[in-house]
């Protein structure tokens, strides 16, 4: 969930590195020219720190030549201004690449997370049943935050580490093809060294990211269900388990850190091996005469330079993996098949609404293979109360579902007010409905707020009267902070509360169709009753759908459809089909049995 | 933050010592190097010198290089070893001493909190320790090492040096002083963005259904806003960073040679050799002096974050568990399932109302006792005291005429079977879930087991699964369906074949055919277990031997159905909210 921590994605690897990366530069095109500027500056940094040893160079040599005779000060003065000159510029670019990069990374990062958010609420409802909450919050935060860093940080690096790299290589060749081939091979032999363990290492890494994620995973799991656990004496038994995942995460990784911090000690002894090398070879080659002192000096800084870039190679190369991983899952995400976009054939006027629905053999799956609604057909009159009722399964949700347009029906045509669905927008549908549903969702705002919602235009009066109604208006001014009170964390409300809540959030709404999905479930029956009195008061000529575990809340309704399997079996009002003794009937009366008597 | 070393144990003490050993070994070597450099540079710049002479100083330095690469390697073993194994404890630490709180406790922290407290937080300290372990030895090391071989090797190159360390230390002040408590903000606002997301994916459907879109888009919008302000800020400011250091660094070497120059220049004769090999040493160890300070302070710099983590930390494992064990270990009366309730009242440890209020009853072995009414009437408050999940503040809890306070808590959950309201599933099988936990017999046998689910109402639905028994459930069994949780959660309960049952409100997501079918199974197969049901239907209770009807933390009416129909003011008001008059005339 939230609490992996900012470097969960760091070692990932991602399916199609090339790819994403590709991507990346695509969605970034709009800042390509800034980050284009970012890396001339980088270059030209780097640039002026390869001259930098020499000139610094011929400053001593300056001083050993005129070191008992008297040294050229004024020679030495150009050098050093000149290297001044050097320095500042360098540190002017250096600096303009740190400003460019993070601003351009900033705002790439902002524009992916406005992205996601905005994709959320574009995507087709059926993409949520196979998604989880954790997944997606990963990607608004850890995944952008992880993109974030590691494209700020990677391709600088690799910009002045090919710099460095080819530069050095470059003014080696140039001034002795024997000696850059020594330098080269040493250093090959190592980076082919660390390569290996970085080949090795990945594997613990991978392990220490699974066992960090199923140790939270226990963790989470064993304090949420910390009262069963007491009750069941299973203390000891989970920290068992515990202990197991802790040990091999031990395992993983201390391994893991191991060889990860092999890598700077590798590199230095890379370095001064290398050094040792071109000493050497230099050495014999002078006594051959086939080479200078000089270069043999100029090498030294070289090889210097060479090897540097070689640790900042391995270390920009794991960052841009990270990123291509991150970036993969991110627009993975924003790719996804969005909801089909309509074209408003036909528009129905809130306030005109007559108020009719009709079904016409609909049906419908979640999935391909599975039907969940079958030949539905029901005709709603206006201002009629209709209950759906029925075991669990039998598809009364998502008869609503379809209702609202949250999927798209598979066969068959609904009817509003005689328009077909097809034939209406989404929001147009939404317009004309409000909807309360079981779970009761409350947001970090104050009450007002959270029953205002997004309709700015509802008076504070508005809000009052509708708690009022349901009975909610004394408590809430019993609080501190009475309807300014912000709904956080923390159980201020109980749930029956909170339902009443998004209830009174429905009342404000002033919509010509009402669904109610359980909606007062967790309220109990005697507060059920003044809220449904209200609702009545409300519903009063707008057709209405309840679907509802318990049977009382319903009994009223002008028509009940039973559903069972996505078919209605039965229909008609609470006397009819209890006459019917049918499944209904059954449904109704088990709740009275007694379990004693047989 | 230095309580937490207190946390480590001997083995990795001794490692720590090791690997200090190893570090001053490497430090030693590392600034050694630079001589034989020295030496190098000198033969070959010599005419007329031998290979083989270049070739030992070679072998020396390269001797040098490998052993302060096996100092390392070393020193990073031992680093590993003591991060890792450090962090394993204190994880386990905290994990047992949360496992050890009551309710109280754990209510007191949040449990979501003390998930970060047991994950992100002991990261972070370990994050430290391990940097901590290295830094704080090397830097100081390598900075005195450095120094000496510097030291009275001229005033002029000391205080270049001096500058040089006092420009990077003032920078990296102010940048800390400018930029850390951003950093802070920048935490909370990455919290409110999750929070807003979590919100719009929590109430998708009631997003959509209000055409809340562009509202949800726009609070995203303000916060991301905000967000990649403070982002731009301290990225930008902390920007500086790397260019002053590089800076810095090349320019002191400048500042050496150029002063240098000016020196030997007026100096007599025989020091000008002295001046020039001083001027040397000082170009290549000036540069490690700057480094270990600036490594000193960037720990400095990363010590707020861990800081506050290790005092989250210690606010768990400091706390004490209000709640203490009992001693009693046996049955010391001859009662079997009898549970009495002494005038108990109780109130949360700070609140200043009572949620329950003198409530006194008995229930015998074999009787079913329910409990109803409304929601804040206390009726499941009042069976959590049973099992102690919170202690009475008035009064006393029997369980078989003992005073549940003094009982061990394993002796007292071996008569119990609690289920709760909300089910609650663990990765493993259905078969793990079922019989977690220790009983009076141990594990539940194969028949148990059998029983259990057949009683529960699970037999069909485990039966219709390809691996039945052994099907895995998901973390928090997001694989099923609430009602099939619940009936497993039943099942856990019977297997143990506790005296007594507490159903906490458990039959709410079961309709009301499987409710009346499990419990007339349960009926049947417990004949002599005593049951409390907390319930909301009066369908689900009203077969109940007693019935206590609670209003605002008091009892205000206890009897059957019947008596309480005819005598009980707001059980009337319930059953008449739920059932018609005719239905109520029929029963």
């Amino acid at each position: 969930m939230h609490n992996h921590g900012p470097n969960r994605n760091l070692n990932a690897k991602a399916k199609d590195f090339s790819g994403s990366i590709k991507k990346l530069f695509k969605y970034n095109k709009s800042y390509l020219a800034f980050m284009l500027i970012g890396w001339i500056s980088a270059f030209l940094s780097v640039i002026l720190t390869l001259l930098g040893p020499d000139k610094l160079k011929e400053i001593t040599n300056t001083i050993t030549e005129g070191l008992m005779t008297g040294i050229d000060l004024d020679r030495i003065k150009t050098i050093g201004l000149t290297l001044v000159i050097f320095y500042s510029l360098s540190f002017i670019f250096n600096y303009i690449e740190g400003l460019v990069m993070s601003t351009v990374t900033n705002k790439f990062s902002k524009k992916l997370r406005t992205e996601i958010s905005s994709k959320i609420n574009r995507l087709p409802l059926s993409y949520f049943d196979k998604t989880t909450i954790g997944d997606i919050l990963s990607r608004v935060t850890n995944d952008v935050d992880t993109i974030g860093h590691t494209m700020n940080e990677s391709f600088s690096t690799l910009v002045v580490a090919i710099t460095m790299f080819t530069g050095s290589l470059f003014m080696m060749i140039k001034t002795s093809p024997i000696l850059a081939l020594t330098a080269v091979l040493s250093t090959v032999l190592g980076f082919g060294l660390m390569m290996i363990i970085l080949k090795n290492s990945q594997k613990y890494f991978t392990k220490v990211q699974e066992e960090l994620g199923n140790i939270n995973g226990t963790i989470e799991e064993v304090y949420s269900g910390h009262n069963v656990i007491k009750a069941y004496n299973a203390s000891s038994e989970v920290e068992q388990k515990f202990d197991e995942i802790n040990e091999k995460l031990y395992e993983n990784g201390r391994k893991s850190q191991f060889y990860s911090g092999l890598m700077q000690p590798i590199m230095g002894f890379i370095g001064n091996f290398g050094y040792v090398m071109v000493c050497i070879v230099g050495s014999i080659l002078t006594m051959k005469g086939l080479t200078s002192f000089g270069v043999i000096v100029a090498f030294m800084i070289y090889i210097r330079l060479f090897t540097q870039p070689l640790t900042q190679f391995a270390q920009a190369l794991t960052q841009l993996q990270s990123t291509a991983a991150a970036s993969e899952r991110v627009f993975e995400f924003l790719e996804e098949k969005e909801q089909v976009v309509e074209v408003e054939k036909k528009f129905l006027d809130k306030d005109k609404a007559k108020g009719t629905v009709e079904f016409k053999n609909v049906e419908f799956g979640y999935t391909e293979d599975k039907k969940i609604i079958k030949n539905f057909s029901a005709k709603i009159k206006p201002g009629e109360k209709v209950a759906i009722v029925g075991p669990t399964g039998a598809g009364k949700t998502t008869i609503v579902n379809l209702l609202m347009k949250f999927y798209e029906i598979n066969s068959g045509d609904i009817l509003i007010d005689g328009v077909s669905i097809h034939d209406l927008t989404r929001e147009n549908i939404h317009d004309l409905f409000v909807m309360v549903l079981q779970d009761t969702w409350l947001f970090e705002g104050t009450i007002k707020e959270n029953i205002r919602y997004n309709d700015l235009t509802i008076s504070d009066d508005e809000i009052e009267e509708s708690c009022r109604i349901i009975g909610l208006d004394h408590f809430i001014k019993t609080l501190p902070n009475g309807y300014d009170t912000v709904l956080g964390d923390t159980d201020t409300l109980s749930s029956g509360q909170k339902q009443l809540l998004t209830i009174a959030r429905s009342m404000v709404d002033d919509s010509p169709f009402l669904i109610l999905d359980e909606a007062t479930s967790s309220v109990d029956t005697r507060t059920e009753i003044v809220v449904q009195e209200a609702m009545d008061k409300l519903t009063k000529g707008r057709t209405s759908f309840i679907i509802a575990h318990r049977l009382s809340t319903i009994k009223n309704a002008d028509l009940i459809l039973v559903v069972k399997d996505g078919n209605i079996i039965e229909q008609g009002n609470h006397k009819d089909l209890l006459k019917k003794n049918g499944f209904y009937a059954e449904l109704y009366n088990s709740q009275f049995q007694n379990a004693t008597t047989e | 933050m230095f309580k937490m070393f207190k946390n480590l144990k001997k083995k990795e003490i001794i490692y720590f010592l090791i690997s200090v050993v190893f570090i001053v070994l490497q430090v030693f070597l590392d600034l050694k190097i630079p001589d034989y450099m020295q030496e190098i540079t000198r033969l070959v710049q010599t005419e007329g010198s031998e290979i083989s002479a270049v070739l030992k100083e070679g072998v020396y330095m390269l001797l040098c290089a490998f052993g302060s690469l096996i100092g390392a390697v070393i020193t990073g073993f031992c680093a590993s070893f003591i991060g890792t194994s450090f962090e394993k404890n204190l994880r386990s630490k905290i994990f047992r001493k949360v496992e050890s709180f009551g309710m109280e406790e754990i209510k007191d922290f949040s449990t979501s909190s003390l998930i970060t407290r047991s994950t992100n937080d002991v990261t972070q300290v370990k994050m430290f320790i391990v940097l901590a372990i290295q830094m704080l030895i090397k830097a100081p090391i390598m900075a005195t090492v450095a120094i000496s071989k510097i030291a009275n090797k001229g005033l002029e190159f000391s205080i270049i040096t001096a500058i040089g360390v006092g420009v990077v230390l003032t920078m990296i002040i102010l940048l800390v002083i400018l930029v850390l408590p951003k950093f802070k903000i920048v935490q909370s606002l990455t919290d409110d963005i999750n929070r807003i997301t979590r919100e719009n994916l929590t109430g998708i459907r009631v997003v959509r259904a209000y055409n809340a879109e562009e509202y949800q888009q726009g609070k995203f919008e303000r916060t991301n806003d905000t967000l990649t302000k403070t982002h731009l800020f301290t990225q930008r400011t902390m920007a500086i960073m790397s260019p002053v250091m590089s800076t810095i660094m090349a320019a002191l070497s400048l500042a050496i040679y150029w002063v240098g120059a000016i020196l030997i220049n007026e100096a007599a004769i025989p020091d000008k050799m002295t001046i020039f090999g001083n001027m040397v040493t000082f170009s290549s160890y000036a540069v490690q002096v700057i480094m270990s300070f600036i490594m000193l302070v960037l720990l400095f710099v990363i010590y707020p974050r861990a800081s506050v983590s290790a005092k989250r930390i210690n606010e768990v494992l400091d706390r004490i568990p209000r709640m203490k064990d009992g001693e009693l270990e046996e049955d010391i009366t001859d009662l079997k399932g009898e549970v009495e309730f002494k005038s108990v009242s109780f109130k949360y440890p700070d609140a200043e109302e009572y949620i329950l209020k003198d409530i006194s009853f008995k229930a015998k072995k074999g009787e079913t006792v329910a409990f109803i009414g409304s929601t804040g009437s206390g009726k499941s408050t009042l069976i959590n005291l049973i099992p102690r999940f919170y202690d009475a503040t008035e009064g006393e809890i029997l369980v078989d005429g003992v005073d549940v306070k003094k009982m061990k808590r394993e002796f007292l959950n071996n008569k119990l079977g609690y289920i709760s309201q909300k089910a609650i599933m663990f990765k493993g099988t259905i078969e793990n879930n079922i019989t977690m936990g220790k009983s009076l017999k141990g594990k539940p046998s194969k028949e148990d087991i059998d029983n259990s689910i057949e009683v529960s109402q699970a037999q069909e639905f485990i039966n219709s699964l390809e691996q039945k028994l052994n099907t895995e459930v998901a973390q928090g069994g997001t694989n099923l369906s609430g009602g099939q949780k619940q009936r497993i959660s039943i099942a856990r309960a019977i297997a143990r074949n506790p005296e007594i049952y507490i159903f906490d409100d458990s039959f709410s997501a079961l309709d009301y055919k499987t409710d009346f079918a499990l419990r007339k199974a349960l009926k049947k197969y417990t004949k002599d277990a005593t049951i409390l049901i907390v319930a909301q239907r009066i369908g689900t209770i009203k077969d109940a031997d007693k019935i206590i009807v609670l209003d605002e933390g008091k009892c205000v009416g206890m009897g059957t159905h019947k008596e309480l129909l005819k005598n009980c003011k707001v059980y009337k008001e319930i059953a008449n909210s739920q059932l018609s008059k005719e239905e109520l005339e029929h029963a």
